[in-house]
């Protein structure tokens, strides 16, 4: 799929997450907004997997590490055929298997259970060790928030990732500048990211995580170190007034609210 | 009745593990050893030696130790994942929860130096919170063998177990109590006496000293049954219960705090199914002042002749 398709598909997801949200009356819509574009490039171009047969040994890994916007992934999974869209209807009711946080003893797609933050990191790593063990060619991705970074296991992950030159390792840093109570820069910064990564010894890319044009080459990557993409992203972004404050972390629209988020995302599809 | 065992009759468990660990690792190139600088430690040089590849050492960083193992389950590789049991489950208790319980990681963890094996180290270094925290966990047997024989038992069973599990090792030294054709079977007691009077019940490096306990009251005319209940989850609900009814009075004790772990979960089982007098032996919640894992036992009344002493008082309450 070329990238102006892709960007209709991720349009698409955004509507259908701001449903679910809206529908169950809970959601993480301002990261699950800022990730969509790197999710959707990764299921309807970059990942080789099988919806059908999701627990195919050689397929790619994928890990949502900042497990709180799981809607957005449950959407992504439904879209590209993992289970079927209705099930959408589901997120957040009474034993539905699409939780506020992805099970993957529930939802076929899900390589690991992610909540706390700084798990997928260090859980990836040994996903793409166990690739270099067996000789398996298949590429692991894994999708941190940015205030999830302040984590020091992610740190412990990224200095094992470079002593066991693990080239077959993408981690994206959802780098949307805000955490659920404040900007970044308010809390603990983390800038510059990327000299940081180069020091641990990676091989770093920065570009506009919404930006299509720019995520798919980034995803597609190879080289010889593990590979880290900044993908500075906007919260909320596509929703006018939700794009870059920090209040709609996890805030859901009111029912007027909703219908102009609607309105605005179904213009642009 | 107190005369110290000979040494020469007592093994490190943790040798029967690398030895079986090793011949595992020969049989299934699967096989990985995952630990935090470890090596040593855990006993892993041989196989390091014989499978460098294979011996995954992410350096002193027990997060990562817990998250790479469930990773490495992911891509189809069979990890042991081996550190010092007051780190691996103390430092990484959140991973164990998420990434390997809940998740439902094939990785089997290894606590290495469980209880009080570092002795003098301190309160820092013992392990005696382990059971507590892991036996709350679902899809996470947890077992503490009382020997070589059955420690090699156990990590064979793991190996073929599909799921994961938390295998509490020491490095005290333990006489062998089981017959060497001794199969492990998860949540099943074995029972090293008969007897009717009363039941003394322990796992890992305390199950020896319930026997000489027992010799102790058969001196003194009582007969007590003793449990080796190396799995703390599944707990064998049967042993106890029949226990309970047949002796009337059940003891236990551990190589660890009197709140949460063995005792606790038996007294769960004797409450809800037939209660009777118990006495819970351990450490009684607090911190261990300095001294050997040997003499810390003692000092928490945990020798034989204290452990005789608590049973013969306890019958006195039936």
């Amino acid at each position: 799929m070329q990238p102006k398709e892709l960007e209709r598909v991720a349009r698409q997801i955004r509507l259908r997450d701001l449903q679910a949200v809206y529908a169950a009356g809970a959601g993480h819509i301002g990261g699950e907004m800022s990730v969509i574009d790197i999710l959707t490039a990764l299921y309807f171009r970059v990942l080789r997997i099988w919806p059908d047969e999701p627990k195919r040994p050689e397929r790619d890994r994928f890990v949502l590490s900042k497990g709180h916007a799981a809607c957005a992934l449950y959407v992504t999974l439904a879209k590209r055929g993992f289970f079927a869209e209705d099930e959408l209807s589901t997120f957040l009711q009474p034993h539905s298997r699409l939780n506020g946080h992805p099970n993957c003893n529930k939802v076929p797609g899900v390589e690991t259970n992610t909540g706390p933050l700084g798990h997928g990191l260090p859980v990836a790593v040994g996903m793409a060790k166990a690739a270099k063990l067996s000789g398996a060619d298949y590429h692991t991705y894994v999708v941190t928030g940015d205030g999830e970074m302040q984590e020091g296991s992610n740190w412990e992950a990224i200095m094992a990732a470079a002593q066991f030159g693990l080239n077959n390792l993408t981690l994206v840093i959802d780098h949307n500048r805000f955490q659920q109570g404040a900007a970044l820069s308010d809390t603990n910064d983390l800038a510059p990211l990327r000299p940081k990564l180069e020091a641990f010894g990676w091989e770093v890319t920065e570009i506009d995580g919404n930006d299509m044009e720019q995520v798919v080459p980034a995803l597609e990557h190879r080289g010889s170190l593990p590979h880290c993409i900044v993908a500075h992203t906007n919260k909320g972004q596509g929703i006018s007034f939700m794009q870059d404050r920090v209040e709609w972390h996890h805030k859901v629209p009111n029912k007027q609210q909703y219908e102009i988020a609607l309105a605005e995302l179904s213009e642009a599809l | 009745m107190n005369a110290p065992v000979s040494t020469s009759n007592l093994h490190d468990c943790r040798d029967a593990f690398a030895a079986t660990l090793e011949r595992l690792a020969a049989e299934d190139a699967k096989v990985v050893a995952v630990c935090n600088d470890s090596v040593g430690s855990s006993k892993l040089g041989d196989f390091k030696a014989k499978f460098p590849e294979r011996l995954v050492n992410v350096g002193i960083a027990e997060q990562n130790l817990v998250g790479i193992g469930a990773g490495l389950a992911n891509g189809g590789r069979l990890p042991f994942v081996c550190g010092a049991s007051c780190f691996l489950t103390g430092r990484a208790l959140e991973q164990i929860k998420a990434d390997i319980s809940y998740s439902n990681a094939n990785v089997k963890l290894v606590g290495i130096s469980s209880g009080m094996a570092y002795g003098e180290l301190g309160p820092t270094h013992h392990s005696i919170e382990d059971f507590a925290w892991t036996r709350v966990l679902p899809n996470l047997p947890v077992i503490a063998p009382c020997d070589r024989i059955e420690t090699a038992a156990a990590v064979e069973w793991a190996a073929s177990y599909a799921g994961p599990c938390f295998l509490r090792l020491s490095r005290v030294g333990v006489p062998d109590l089981l017959p060497d054709d001794h199969k492990f079977v998860l949540g099943r007691a074995n029972v090293l006496r008969q007897g009717s009077d009363v039941t003394l019940i322990a796992n890992g490096t305390l199950t020896h000293r319930l026997a000489k306990a027992a010799e102790i009251l058969a001196s003194r005319g009582i007969e007590a049954r003793v449990l080796n209940m190396a799995t703390v989850r599944p707990i064998d609900e049967e042993a106890i219960v029949a226990a309970a009814r047949e002796t009337g009075a059940i003891v236990t004790a551990e190589e660890h705090s009197i709140f949460g772990g063995l005792g606790s979960a038996v007294a769960e089982v004797v409450v809800d199914h037939a209660p009777v007098p118990m006495k819970r032996l351990g450490v009684p919640g607090i911190y261990a002042p300095t001294g050997s894992a040997e003499f810390l036992l003692d000092e928490f009344g945990m020798a034989p002749s204290a452990i005789a002493d608590q049973a013969a008082s306890l019958i006195m309450r039936k």
